[in-house]
């Protein structure tokens, strides 16, 4: 069963950025991509427990900014040393103007 | 070619040897490491791993070497190159042939002058064992000296603070941090260690460290004598050079390499701490780097060039180090640098841009607490990269996202 959580409006959110999501005790990464496409993933990286959205995001990737470890966020993939543990990942979906996701 | 071994199994050497198996090497693969663990994080060892951690945090484990069918030989050194047999002689007194060799040999703790060896309550910290035997002697109401203002030992000063120890960190120079970090950092860097009850004593040459069966005891040429429960001797690393000495390659600094990481045998490469190489980024300038991201971006280099491709190295060195909730990142060389732009980010973040007299950007440094500069630096990164000459108002303006210098 889906369980939509409200996240920010949709402007809240730079093109090519991410932001730091708390919820319920935990916490995620929502994207926004070049493409003007939103995304979701947990929010710590899987080599130290470290905010991802203090990051880069570059196309559709999300450098840790601890160690530069690489995610895609679009599947979570873990793309290459240090990190070797992918990312989950949540369904988006934006609604009159505000970014949910499913968590 | 079908054979190659790595020696050292560090953190340049296991990238080294994933990486040959990710570009599709299906020759033999052996990682010769002196140490008896499989390759692990040396990072944490000045910072969590003291306080928490007995086992090292490995760089993968074991199934992974399994499953790429990369051999390990743990607690094995090479005693010996060979290079008209392309072999190497192993501890065990075998020889290993190759038809490439990898040198990822590292690097080792400085020593003082007259000192043989750490022992007793005397240490250096460069592996998890130096760790292990450090955590062991540290406790809280303990003491501890550290010897050298440089990232190992302030890192160390923190992670003891933390633990309730009383620390006392000696520097020869004026000021902590010296080499390759600017003033104003470093002595943010100081002002936290000492608002933590680090005492920083800079300036001050070392007469004698004696080790003693209750304490041992640091003798200041000032006259002040100081007793601990334990000396670490933090003064940096020299890199390990004398098994390629030895075979006659060329050695400066470092195991001498080109911008394809080849040693002056050209079967023979060497990436990592342990080589110096030319920087084509900064007019060719041969430089050798002790650093995390460049051990692991020269060992995936390094197998791309075994293998037979000529891809030269273009990163820009880039560093961090953790003291407390506050972390620094440096990317780039500063030397040059003839204009400093300061950012400043609010809580105290800031970075400081170096430039160089045409404006082109050359080095960034920052410090703030969590990840507060990581993403300029990495920026930063990305135009020192691409040569550019970034307008020192942008820099200097908070309100300006680096981004949008990368893009004009
Ligand atoms: C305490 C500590 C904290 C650090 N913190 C940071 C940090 O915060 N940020 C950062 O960027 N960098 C940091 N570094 C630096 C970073 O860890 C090094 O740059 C990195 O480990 C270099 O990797 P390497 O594989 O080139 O060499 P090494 O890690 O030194 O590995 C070389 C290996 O080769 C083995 N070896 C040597 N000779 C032989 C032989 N003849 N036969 C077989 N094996 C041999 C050695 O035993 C060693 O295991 C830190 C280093 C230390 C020690
Ligand atoms: S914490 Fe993310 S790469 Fe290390």
């Amino acid at each position: 069963m889906s369980n939509w959580v409200e996240v920010c409006a949709a402007d809240d959110i730079d093109e090519e950025d991410v932001i730091r999501f708390d919820h319920d005790g935990r916490t995620f990464a929502v994207y926004r991509s070049p493409e003007d496409q939103y995304f979701a993933t947990d929010g710590l990286c899987t080599h130290e427990k470290i905010h991802l959205a203090d990051g880069l995001v570059m196309d559709d990737i999300i450098e840790c900014p601890k160690h530069n470890g690489r995610f895609s966020y679009k599947t979570g993939e873990a793309k290459g040393a240090p990190v070797c543990v992918n990312l989950k990942t949540y369904p988006v979906k934006v609604d009159g103007g505000s970014v949910f996701i499913s968590i | 070619m079908s054979d190659i071994v790595i020696i050292g199994g560090g953190e340049c050497g296991a990238r080294a040897a994933f990486a040959l198996r990710e570009r599709g090497f299906d020759g033999s693969v052996t990682l010769v490491c002196a140490e008896s663990h499989l390759p692990y994080e040396r990072p944490p060892l000045s910072k969590a791993t003291l306080i928490d951690a007995l086992e090292p945090k490995l760089v993968a484990d074991a199934g992974r070497y399994l499953s790429d069918g990369i051999t390990v030989l743990t607690g094995c050194s090479v005693l010996a190159i060979d290079r008209a047999e392309k072999s190497v002689m192993l501890s065990g007194g075998q020889p290993l042939r190759y038809d490439r060799l990898l040198l990822a040999v590292g690097a080792r703790s400085r020593l003082l002058p007259d000192m043989a060896e750490a022992a007793g309550r005397i240490h250096t910290l460069r592996s998890h064992d130096d760790a292990l035997a450090i955590r062991a002697a540290l406790h809280a109401g303990g003491s501890l000296v550290i010897v050298g203002g440089g990232f190992i030992g302030l890192e160390l000063a923190a992670t003891a603070r933390m633990m309730g120890v009383d620390t006392i960190l000696i520097e020869g120079l004026s000021r902590i941090l010296s080499r390759g970090v600017p003033e104003e950092i470093a002595e943010a860097v100081a002002a936290r260690h000492r608002a933590e009850g680090v005492e920083i004593l800079c300036g001050q040459a070392i007469s004698a460290i004696e080790d003693g069966a209750e304490k041992a005891t640091v003798r200041l040429a000032g006259g002040r004598t100081i007793a601990a429960d334990l000396v670490v001797v933090g003064i940096g690393a020299v890199p390990n050079t004398a098994l390629a000495e030895a075979a006659g390659l060329a050695v400066e600094n470092g195991i001498a390499v080109d911008r394809y990481l080849r040693t002056s045998d050209p079967d023979i490469f060497a990436a990592g701490d342990c080589c110096s190489f030319p920087l084509d980024l900064y007019g060719g300038r041969r430089v050798r780097l002790e650093a995390w991201r460049n051990a692991q971006e020269q060992g995936t280099l390094a197998a791309a060039n075994l293998m037979g491709a000529a891809e030269p190295v273009s990163n820009v060195p880039w560093f961090w180090s953790d003291h407390y909730d506050m972390t620094l990142q440096i990317t780039g060389l500063a030397d040059g640098a003839t204009t400093t732009v300061r950012r400043p980010l609010g809580d105290g973040a800031f970075i400081l841009f170096h430039l160089d007299g045409e404006g082109r950007l050359l080095a960034a440094s920052g410090i703030g607490k969590g990840n507060a500069v990581a993403r300029d630096i990495r920026l930063a990164e990305m135009l020192i990269s691409a040569a550019a000459r970034p307008d020192p108002h942008a820099l200097a303006s908070p309100a300006t996202k680096l981004k949008s210098l990368l893009a004009a």
